[in-house]
């Protein structure tokens, strides 16, 4: 990897650069650890001293404010229920979309370009121009407040943007490859499972990526369809309450929200290349 | 037990569905290779067509017929609600910060993207930098509405400041009072909007990183053997060259801006003169139950909205993915 346009400014010009470079990088990592290290100090030491005086002799560090907003804080609860409504609410969107990426992919059909174009279209509908008539669809059908309802209206949220991505991919895949083996005799759903699937893991792997970490991130969406009902709400929603019923608990916190964002940090550490492709593709649907 | 099964039967159960459905919808197409051409899109596009028009398409055509409508959505009453859009106290102090949030998020953003992409290219140390910047997007909303919180709080003067805001203020500036940020209403909607800035910084630095490095050495090279010193090579030949990614991220920016909830949700709620759109839909509906006003703020924001998605799609869609 080359060091990008390096070169030209020495001395003070130099020590100047990396003294900004040093104050942007502790801008942007000092409140998370602030947090972090405020997530295992004591109740009352939170509350009487800054975070950075953790550092000081002598040391008093704890897990009991992971203990209790696990026990206690609902927040345990809240961790799975942010993991079953994430994994399903990634999978079911992505298989949705291959099929039809496929379709206007590699078939011929009337109306394709216009309704793809529709579909596209949809991209710029913000979420709460939907909420309204989707919450009174969900009541009468009693979805509100399940899993089953908050799953469906993420994998109908995320079609427009998963179809567009997966189709740009697929359609760019070589027609010498797809067309050999029609003339093998293999059928569309062959030819697209055993074929077409494979080939776009990389493309299916930062789109899976950036769909979990917009459910998993999610309030919103949870807010409206799951709202009050304490059993199924993620994590996200745990804490929002929180917030607001706890005030200044800033040892539930502090620990609640470090564990909420220690499995994207995982993903984020380990699957860093696909997941910024994600991100950079996502931004025309933020 | 039961939700393990649940989550087994979702997550195998459905793709799996999804294949028998094709395979099995292989035959009703018919025998007649050309009769099943024809046949065949419109079965393996069924699925997506029944969600998006549920969750999509009636949704928005319902929402816009309720914004002509009551609290109930019974009786019409005309162009009251978008009046109201415009005029009510509440409406206008939100659309004041949305300008507020469109202005000051956009550029910091784009001026702090920029700044940390120019600066680290010419460091050893460059993908560390990237990386720390680029964490707070990892993470919620409202993990950092939570994270910022707790660096704003807020102890009267005398008092030992916990919040690193006021604890570095008060040691670096001499005579600081310390201020309470998310209360005063001169600082709380700058505070909520440097929260914002925190999380989208690492995405314009990493999108005008990698239009940075799309520059040829040999400009940048020629530029310095002519003499031209650092700033002016920045001036005259990064800034233009990477003009149209600015205005990519910009527009991206604005949109992040207009939907912007969380944040505020969580940080302040919107008092004390924080409101911004989205949460004063979401109060309309919630706590006021007005359909009607709630539609029509919905159907404003997707009218904002709209002009600079498409601008964001065209750009997006001309310079590949």
């Amino acid at each position: 990897m080359r060091i990008g346009h390096a070169g030209a400014p020495r001395g003070a010009g130099r020590l100047f650069l990396h003294l900004a470079l040093l104050v942007a990088c502790l801008v942007f990592i000092l409140p998370t650890l602030g947090l972090l290290v405020s997530s295992f100090r004591p109740r009352n030491q939170i509350a009487l001293s800054g975070w950075w005086t953790a550092f000081e002799t002598p040391f008093s560090f704890t897990l009991k404010n992971y203990a209790n907003v696990l026990s206690r804080a609902n927040m345990g609860r809240s961790f799975l229920n942010s993991l079953m409504i994430s994994i399903p609410a990634t999978v079911i969107p992505v298989s949705v979309a291959a099929f039809a990426a496929y379709a206007f992919a590699w078939m011929r059909f009337k109306g394709r370009e216009v309704l793809f174009l529709a579909l596209i279209g949809l991209l710029v509908v913000p979420i709460q121009m939907t909420v309204i008539p989707v919450l009174k669809l969900f009541n009468v059908v009693h979805l509100t407040g399940t899993f089953a309802g908050i799953w469906l209206a993420h994998t109908a949220y995320g079609l427009p943007f998963a179809i567009y991505l997966l189709r740009n991919f697929i359609q760019e895949l070589p027609p010498s490859m797809l067309e050999s083996a029609f003339i093998d005799g293999a059928s569309h759903p062959k030819v697209f499972l055993s074929l077409v699937l494979p080939t776009s893991l990389p493309a299916i792997a930062s789109l899976a990526i950036y769909q979990f970490m917009w459910v998993w991130n999610d309030l919103f969406v949870a807010l409206i369809f799951l709202g009050g009902t304490q059993d199924v709400a993620p994590m996200t929603l745990t804490m929002a309450n929180m917030v607001n019923s706890y005030g200044g608990g800033w040892e539930f916190l502090t620990a609640a929200a470090f564990i909420s964002m220690a499995f994207p940090l995982l993903v984020f550490f380990t699957m860093q290349k696909y997941y910024v492709k994600g991100i950079l593709a996502g931004s025309v649907k933020e | 037990m039961n939700t393990i099964l649940m989550l087994a039967v979702a997550v195998i159960g459905v793709p799996l569905l999804l294949v028998a459905y094709i395979r099995l919808s292989e035959p009703l197409a018919g025998k007649d290779p050309r009769r099943a051409a024809l046949i065949r899109p419109w079965l393996w596009l069924l699925p997506t067509f029944v969600l998006v028009s549920a969750f999509l398409v009636y949704p928005v055509i319902a929402t816009l017929v309720a914004s002509f409508k009551d609290a109930e959505s019974a009786g019409w009453v005309g162009l009251a609600n978008y009046a109201a859009v415009f005029s009510s106290p509440d409406n206008l102090a939100a659309l004041r910060n949305n300008v507020l949030w469109l202005v000051f998020f956009t550029l910091g953003t784009l001026v702090f993207g920029l700044l940390i992409a120019v600066l680290s290219d010419r460091v050893r140390y460059e993908s560390v930098v990237k990386a720390l910047v680029f964490i707070p997007m990892a993470i919620s909303f409202v993990a950092a509405g939570i994270i910022w919180k707790f660096m704003f709080e807020f102890r009267p003067a005398g008092e030992v400041q916990v919040g690193t805001v006021n604890a570095v203020l008060t040691a670096v500036v001499p005579a600081f009072k310390p201020v309470a940020w998310l209360v005063n209403t001169n600082t709380n909607n700058p505070a909520l909007i440097a929260v914002g800035i925190w999380m989208w910084t690492g995405f314009a630095m990493v999108i005008l990183s990698a239009a940075i490095k799309a520059i040829p050495t040999d400009v940048v090279e020629a530029a310095r053997i002519d003499g031209a010193t650092e700033l002016q090579i920045f001036g005259r030949v990064t800034l233009p060259l990477v003009g149209p990614t600015l205005g990519f991220v910009a527009t991206t920016m604005m949109i992040n801006v207009l939907k912007v909830f969380d944040i505020v949700y969580v940080m302040t709620n919107g008092n004390l003169g924080t409101d911004v759109i989205a949460n004063r839909m979401y109060k309309e509906m919630f706590n006021y139950h007005d359909t009607g006003m709630a539609s029509a703020i919905a159907t404003f924001l997707l009218l904002c909205i709209a002009p600079v998605m498409i601008v964001n799609i065209r750009r997006y869609r001309r310079g590949g993915s």
